[in-house]
């Protein structure tokens, strides 16, 4: 772990009126650091992610995110977020889409698209630099929204179940982009998905939460493949993992903790 | 370098599944409208003749189409003296609807007090005021007429825009807060480019009011220099046909402002083609 800590929450609550959506969530996520939240539907993952992103503003505790405040960290674009949608700007191109960021943050034209264009390489969509968004395909679009994500080098990335719409093929696909992406430009990321797999292949650890009131009830170690081989990490590298004996065992953990949080 | 071969569907870039502007008129789809307006006239001559209908009630349109190649000229000035009315009060009426609807969305304010005007104005027949500006402004000016059409066109460019702006994805609004992006850069970047359609679509029903407008202003004095006025005067002064091509004029000058406000709002509608969600 590099520095200081990409995210902490302490004693952080949530409350929408009678709803107690959070309750006492304690999370420290390191530089760099892969951190995937699991739950059943309705427990405040969303919610714990739109908390880090400024988007929510928590009832009690603290949250900081990059050392600073959550407002603070959201003008000075510390963090990026995508969500379930890829939610392109249909009259932008495809690389227009991915400067946006930058084009709020008053960067000069020249370079914003020498950035893009760098991103576009990254995330493998380079000849589609001129395309309009409908143009391309659902998971081609949510790299695009990922690519957008890393405009302004985020130490930080906030995904919302970004995987969600995707087929299982594309959605392998990406998650092994997505590992490699990380790996190569050192963000940490804070991941929600409802799949127990994807959390436990991407994750250094997985963060299982359980509803009414929405809390963390388990931290389980996940299976990342070794930074060290992220830069050259493909979809096979990924696939070693999901067959071996420890993805299992992870797995198995994950469904257990599941399991309690349910009964409890 | 890894690239990843993700399928693509092209399912949008051949196809015209994007936008559905107007109607889409086949190859002879303007056949149909040309036989009937020529069976009515002619229908209408022959009634006219048979049932001898005197001139003041309705005149044959042999004799209004005498009228107009009679004088040419004068409908031509006189088009132009009322088009240019129509067209300054359409842009600037165009500009300021576009621009109140805009501040209009930028504050709540603002909102609750150009929203109940504009409402309002959309049930006053603004025509009526021609009157008052021409005692306002004076008979020597076209300021009247301009003034009439800008605020006939404000009320449905306004209303379109507000609707269009309204019509936010809510994930991108989320974004734009997430990037931390100022009102400003909210509108710009994606309520303003997100409402062009129904700007455009505001835009093309207020053209031809605009003309309208701009005639029937011209019936409460002021300048003779438009088609309102002559019309006007030509029927005060029992010249039925006359008035009758100035009418003929009218309707040519509208059916251009409309079809004017149909190809823009096609044009500009396809290059900012709108998502199929
Ligand atoms: N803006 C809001 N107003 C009122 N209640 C809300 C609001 N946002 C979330 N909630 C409530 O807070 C709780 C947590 O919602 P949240 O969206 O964080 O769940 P989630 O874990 O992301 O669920 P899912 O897996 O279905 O996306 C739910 O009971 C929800 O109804
Ligand atoms: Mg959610």
């Amino acid at each position: 772990m590099k520095g200081t800590s990409a995210v902490e929450l302490v004693g952080v609550d949530k409350d929408f009126g009678e709803v107690n959506a959070l309750s006492g969530i304690e999370l420290t996520i390191g530089g760099g650091e892969f951190v995937s939240l699991i739950g059943p539907s309705g427990c405040g993952k969303s919610t714990l992610l739109r908390v880090v992103a400024d988007l929510e503003q928590p009832s009690a505790g603290t949250v900081t995110v990059g050392g600073k405040p959550p407002r603070q960290a959201r003008v000075d674009q510390e963090y990026g977020i995508a969500f379930q949608q890829a939610g392109l700007l249909e009259w932008r191109t495809v690389a227009e889409n991915v400067e946006l960021p930058l084009h709020v943050h008053g960067m000069a034209k020249p370079q914003r698209q020498a950035r893009a264009a760098e991103l576009l390489e990254l995330v493998g969509l380079a000849d589609f630099a001129g395309s309009r968004p409908s143009q391309l395909s659902g998971g081609m679009q949510q790299r695009v929204a990922i690519a957008r994500a890393l405009a302004p080098s985020p130490r930080l990335l906030l995904m919302d179940e970004p995987f969600g719409a995707l087929d299982e093929m594309t959605r392998e696909r990406m998650q092994a982009e997505l590992l490699r992406i990380a790996g190569e430009t050192g963000a940490a990321v804070l991941f929600v998905t409802h799949s127990i797999p994807e959390a436990v292949v991407l994750s250094d650890r997985v963060v299982v939460m359980s509803p009414r009131p929405g809390r963390i009830t388990e931290i389980v170690t996940g299976r990342r493949p070794a930074v060290g081989k992220a830069a050259e990490l493909d979809p096979d590298d990924v696939e070693d993992v999901r067959e071996s004996s420890a993805f299992f065992a992870a797995i198995t953990a994950v469904r257990e903790a599941l399991r309690k949080g349910h009964e409890a | 370098m890894t690239t990843s071969k993700v399928p693509h569907r092209f399912a949008n870039l051949h196809g015209d599944s994007g936008v559905q502007v107007g109607k889409t008129v086949g190859k002879f789809g303007w056949l149909p409208p040309v036989v009937f307006g020529v069976g009515a006239l002619a229908l209408w001559e022959v009634v006219v003749r048979v049932a001898g209908v005197p001139a003041f009630i309705l005149p044959t349109p042999s004799a209004i189409g005498a009228q107009i190649v009679a004088q040419p000229a004068v409908l031509l000035s006189t088009s132009w003296a009322t088009g240019l009315n129509a067209l300054v009060g359409l842009v600037a009426g165009f500009v300021l609807g576009v621009v109140l609807a805009l501040l209009a969305a930028s504050s709540r304010l603002l909102s609750d007090l150009t929203t109940p005007v504009v409402a309002a104005a959309s049930a006053v027949p603004i025509v009526a005021l021609a009157p008052v500006f021409t005692t306002m402004f004076g008979s020597t000016t076209e300021i009247p007429r301009r003034l009439v059409v800008m605020l006939v066109v404000i009320v449905p460019v306004f209303i379109a825009t507000a609707r269009g702006l309204r019509q936010v994805q809510p994930v991108h609004a989320e974004l734009m807060t997430a990037l931390a992006a100022t009102p400003w850069q909210h509108a710009r970047f994606v309520r303003l480019p997100g409402a062009i359609p129904h700007i455009m679509t505001g835009l093309r029903l207020a053209a031809p009011a605009a003309v309208i407008a701009a005639v029937v202003a011209e019936y409460f004095g002021g300048l003779q220099n438009g088609l309102g006025s002559r019309i006007s005067s030509a029927a005060a002064n029992t010249a039925y046909a006359r008035a009758w091509a100035f009418v003929a004029a009218s309707i040519v000058l509208g059916l251009l402002f409309h079809f004017a406000g149909l190809l823009a709002e096609r044009l500009v509608t396809r290059r900012t083609l709108r998502r199929t969600p």
